[in-house]
């Protein structure tokens, strides 16, 4: 009897470290959603294998045509979190990325797919990389309320616009034509253009103010773009923010006269 | 009784395996100073030196003004062939002793637009102070094959430390608002490393008696290993030359 007992037991441990093993990578967690790897997998060979490749590096048949080039999830470094730089994302991240797609780039939104859908290709995304087994995202960062643009607030976004170098890389009118801007390369070594801020009113990883505020405050992993969390207080980032804001409209002007 | 504390124990094994904490060994080791042993010698180059190029810094006026003079700093080497900016450790020999990271940050200073120094070694989990001397912005991107990418911007005076889990050699290191700032970050899990100065010496102290496979990384020239036999009290004699 005893025997039989401890043969149960191990074998609800087998039951555990099987289940434990394969929730960690084979499962996404998005709201109430459940995503599962083994069906994301059915979806990335129909919808994703053309561009980020049958193994996930990035290297799939479109890959050199497109630029910038699609993401290699075997290293798990995003552009589009909500996590501070050198952070894992949140499971949300990559959900978002997928529906929103990633503006001035090749990825386009997946908002077709069924929200289940999208849940499941995360979970499969997330095979790609060890890095989701050993280690956990950092909190996300907190986004406090925007305050209400001014002219003095714009001002101020200027004169950070100017100390932080942002024109050595977006140029000084913000068309991603700085003396730098030739020089950039992602992290797999093919050149980068800096962001036209000039273009609209939608940031790489958002089409809203948040989403400028997010991205300065992230910095885009991957890419040149570094994090302005540690030397900017929210309300400096907000003055940027509300200074890129106007950046269009002034080249507009510009280009007018 | 017995059987079930057994199972009991194998479940919380299981549990904690399953639940992705890793076991890890608490036992530390220092290095040993109670019968110094060292392995010194001198890093050097032959061939033609390469002729450094002056940098040019004028998009940034704050860096112009900083450093008139500035040139690159891929291969710098003394007259008399002593080869600086080596990074020199034990590749080898040490087995599974662990090390705890020194208490004291590493410090690496962007100092007239260039990295001071141009290449820092420091161990795993020990804190890298960066520094901010210029009157300038830097954003300061490591970009490691086997550690976390971070990159962030760092104005004036700004504190900032950044730390790396797990060894590399080296992590190159850039400032994409300054494209020509570039140096190395060498990440140990021991620390047992050197980084050779102008005259191109090193001097590995407190290596327990063993054998070691040293080895001498240079960013633009590769690496070089040898083998070398410790005994307790014994100093050890080693050069490298890297040839071009």
């Amino acid at each position: 009897m005893r025997l039989v007992a401890n043969k149960t037991n191990i074998a609800m441990g087998l039951i555990i470290l099987l289940s434990g093993l394969t929730s960690y990578a084979q499962e996404s967690h998005i709201g109430n959603l459940v995503g599962n790897a083994k069906h994301g997998k059915a979806l990335y060979q129909r919808y994703c294998i053309f561009c980020h490749g049958p193994e996930g590096d990035g290297n799939g048949q479109s890959a050199p045509y497109l630029d910038p080039k699609p993401r290699d999830f075997t290293k798990a470094t995003f552009k589009c979190r909500s996590t501070p730089s050198g952070s894992l994302p949140l499971d949300s991240d990559l959900y978002d990325t997928i529906t929103r797609g990633v503006h001035a780039s090749g990825m386009p939104s997946w908002r077709p797919l069924l929200r289940q859908e999208r849940a499941d290709l995360v979970a499969y995304i997330k095979t790609f990389s060890p890095r989701f087994h050993e280690e956990k995202p950092d909190p996300p960062i907190q986004i406090p309320p925007e305050p209400s643009t001014s002219p003095e607030s714009v001002k101020r976004g200027g004169q950070i616009f100017q100390s932080m170098n942002c024109a050595l890389c977006h140029g000084k009118e913000g068309r991603g034509n700085g003396p730098s801007a030739a020089t950039l390369t992602d992290t797999r070594g093919y050149p980068i253009r800096p962001f036209d801020l000039t273009s609209g009113t939608s940031s790489k990883c958002g089409n809203s103010d948040e989403g400028f505020f997010r991205d300065l405050s992230t910095g885009l992993d991957g890419t040149p773009m570094p994090s302005f969390a540690s030397a900017l207080k929210p309300d400096q980032i907000w003055d940027l923010v509300h200074y890129i804001a106007t950046l269009p409209a002034a080249a507009k002007l510009a280009d007018s006269r | 009784m017995k059987s079930r504390y057994v199972s009991l124990a194998i479940l919380a094994a299981l549990a904690a395996f399953a639940s992705g904490h890793r076991l890890t060994e608490v036992a530390a080791a220092v290095p040993d100073s109670s019968s110094p042993t060292s392995v010194s010698g001198v890093v050097k180059f032959e061939g033609t030196v390469p002729k450094p190029s002056p940098i040019d810094m004028s998009s940034d006026p704050n860096c112009k003004s900083n450093s008139s003079g500035a040139t690159t700093e891929d291969i710098v080497a003394g007259a008399n062939g002593s080869l600086e900016n080596a990074v020199v450790f034990v590749a080898d020999g040490l087995g599974d002793r662990t090390f705890q990271p020194p208490a004291q940050p590493a410090v690496l200073e962007q100092k007239g637009c260039l990295y001071r120094p141009h290449v820092v070694a420091l161990q795993s989990n020990q804190k890298l102070n960066v520094v901010n001397s210029d009157s300038t912005t830097h954003n300061i991107h490591p970009m490691p094959a086997n550690n976390r990418e971070s990159n962030m911007i760092q104005p004036p005076g700004v504190p900032l430390d950044l730390t790396f889990a797990r060894e590399e050699i080296a992590i190159p290191v850039k400032c994409n608002v300054h494209p020509w700032m570039r140096g190395y970050i060498a990440v140990f899990k021991h620390p047992f490393f050197a980084v050779t100065g102008k005259d191109g010496s090193f001097d590995l102290k407190d290596l327990p008696p063993g054998t070691y496979t040293i080895s001498a990384w240079h960013g633009k020239l590769g690496t070089q290993s040898q083998k070398v036999t410790v005994s307790a009290g014994q100093s050890q004699k080693l050069d490298f030359v890297f040839k071009q």
